[in-house]
């Protein structure tokens, strides 16, 4: 590697000709760099070959560029893939209906009690997420209050009929791994939401006001647009880790809600299938990538990154 | 009716402030739970005992030890290399910064199960043993992108006349960088590294994929899943939450009367 001839940041003169000085970004970044192009890119590697190869665990793998494999995998677990989306799609859609108006009572309403507040929304961290998550099973349970009071109010009659819930029950299904998943990312979503709404000049608002804009039309025309890069962030910090999970899924779920992580986990550490578990994780990475890709662009927030 | 649609998004924010808090309180209350069976998710009567023998479970005890060396190590890992990044990344100019800084992206961008399963056929591949370190090198490969945003951010936003006028004042570049240039980062460098501490000590997915047959806190929890939850399981997280408020109000008290100390 060379230096380039583009100024030094104006902040650290660097006297020219003095190689040693010339070479410290190189020493800041290599232990750090070689550690992420060692650990994470190199994996990668090592992943794309272990999908197309053949064998099997007691005579080892060889590659082959056993292409096939991809195609297998995917129209055996397509619906654990379509799963995923859905699930990970509806956890990121509940987390913003549910953790903007908190977002944006912490940024405007809250006065002295902001603080507090946001120290509340970051308190559940302070318990391991599993046994948070091992918590819903109780709060779910069958004939606990939570499914009771879903019964009175024949909730659980429509939800049952779309297919979200089972009879009388919450526990094991759709609906327990989407609550359990919007859970365990509505920080992911909050925190960002407000960072960006916070920054939003007070000023504004008395602006639109001025202007004879009522509360409705100020939040669609002013607040909501502002926040947007905070909306973006929070839907990618919710929707790319939920799409992965299968905590939620094997702890709330049942064998009929099992998602694409699940087989994956199966597959690499039970099933011991190496290439099949090596595809799935190469499609969901790329379906993610893609999928990413395509809403930042979209969302016109590319500087975000 | 006038006051609920006035208060509408007041009411619909702390609903999902409930929502949130909710689980830990039920934590919290069933640390106090004496179980009928193998599983604690029934409420039967109060009891103290698990209280009075937190580490009465097998394996607990030593998991919990566990995780938190290599959180500890972990965070020092990424953090020391977390900030030599983002101090070349903001300080100086050089070749390929597109690709270190999507480099620095992506695993922030990826399922975590990806990272975790390419990691292991890394592993395999290599013929690695699973264990202790191996968990170490997955937790400092993914806490350090958020180390790197976390310092960015702070050394960023710092004013560059505040080391020119230690060098005026003929401090030496060491001098400047330990007396000026450290303390101001402080704040940044002490954000990430309390963001790596709590994502090494939560991280389970990637963890189940690396560890072997090496049980940390979060593995020990998924595997009393299927086994049987004990009691203690509640107690520590209580513990660990009670810990936590208590460090966040004492750190919110210090911070606001050194505040009104220097305004007064």
């Amino acid at each position: 590697m060379t230096i380039t001839e583009a100024p030094p940041a104006a902040d650290l003169p660097v006297r020219k000709g003095s190689t040693r000085k010339r070479l410290v970004p190189y020493w800041l970044l290599l232990p750090g760099i070689i550690w992420l192009v060692v650990f994470f890119a190199l994996p990668m590697v090592y992943q794309a070959s272990t999908s197309v190869q053949t064998g099997s665990l007691e005579q080892g793998f060889e590659v082959t560029w056993h292409f096939q494999t991809y195609w297998d995998a995917f129209r055996e677990y397509w619906p654990q893939f379509v799963r995923s989306l859905l699930y990970a799609g509806t956890a990121t859609l509940l987390c913003l209906l549910l953790g903007y108006p908190l977002a944006y009572v912490i940024a405007f309403k809250a006065g002295r009690w902001r603080n507090l507040l946001l120290v509340l929304v970051i308190a559940p961290f302070f318990t391991s997420f599993l046994i948070r998550t091992l918590a819903w099973k109780t709060i779910l349970a069958d004939g606990g209050p939570v499914v009771d009071v879903l019964n009175t109010l024949h909730v659980l009659d429509v939800t049952s009929w779309i297919g979200w819930t089972e009879g009388d029950r919450v526990l094991a299904t759709p609906m327990a791994v989407v609550c359990g998943l919007t859970y365990n990312f509505l920080p992911f979503m909050i925190l960002p939401l407000y960072t960006s709404l916070e920054r939003i000049d007070g000023r504004l608002h008395e602006a639109a006001r001025d202007l004879y804009a009522s509360p409705t039309t100020t939040f669609r025309k002013v607040t909501f647009p502002l926040s947007m890069p905070g909306v973006v962030s929070g839907t990618l910090l919710t929707f790319i880790p939920a799409s992965g999970d299968y905590v939620n899924a094997e702890l709330l779920g049942s064998t009929d809600t099992k998602m694409v992580g699940n087989v994956i986990q199966s597959q690499f550490l039970r099933v011991l299938d190496y290439p099949t578990a090596a595809a799935l994780s190469f499609i969901l990475m790329a379906i993610v990538l893609i999928m990413v890709t395509v809403y930042i662009r979209r969302a016109g927030t590319e500087d975000l990154v | 009716m006038r006051w609920i649609r006035r208060n509408l998004v007041v009411i619909a924010g702390l609903l999902t402030l409930a929502y949130m808090i909710v689980p830990n309180i039920v934590v919290m209350v069933f640390s106090f739970n004496k179980p009928n069976g193998r599983f604690n998710y029934a409420w039967q009567r109060f009891s103290l005992d698990a209280w009075k023998d937190p580490c009465g479970v097998a394996d607990l005890c030593g998991s919990l030890t566990l995780s938190l060396q290599i959180a500890a190590w972990a965070t020092l890992g990424a953090t020391v290399l977390g900030t030599m990044i983002a101090f070349a990344l903001v300080r100086y100019r050089f070749r390929a910064r597109g690709a270190i800084n999507s480099l620095i992206f992506l695993p922030m961008a990826m399922p975590e199960v990806v990272m975790a399963a390419s990691l292991l056929t890394l592993f395999l591949n290599m013929g690695a043993e699973l264990g202790f370190w191996t968990v170490l090198i997955a937790h400092i490969m993914f806490c350090l992108s958020f180390v790197v945003t976390a310092v960015k951010a702070r050394v960023m936003s710092m004013d560059p006349r505040l080391e020119e006028a230690a060098r005026d004042l003929y401090a030496g570049p060491a001098q400047t960088f330990v007396r000026v240039t450290l303390p101001i980062a402080a704040p940044g460098i002490a954000a990430g590294a309390l963001l790596a501490f709590a994502l090494s000590f939560d991280d389970f997915i990637i963890t189940n994929f690396n560890a072997g047959s090496t049980v940390t806190f979060p593995m020990f929890v998924w595997g009393s899943a299927q086994r049987g939850t004990p009691v203690q399981i509640n107690v520590i997280g209580t513990a660990m939450f009670v810990i936590a408020v208590l460090v966040v109000v004492a750190g919110q008290i210090v911070t606001s009367r050194r505040k009104k100390a220097a305004t007064s």
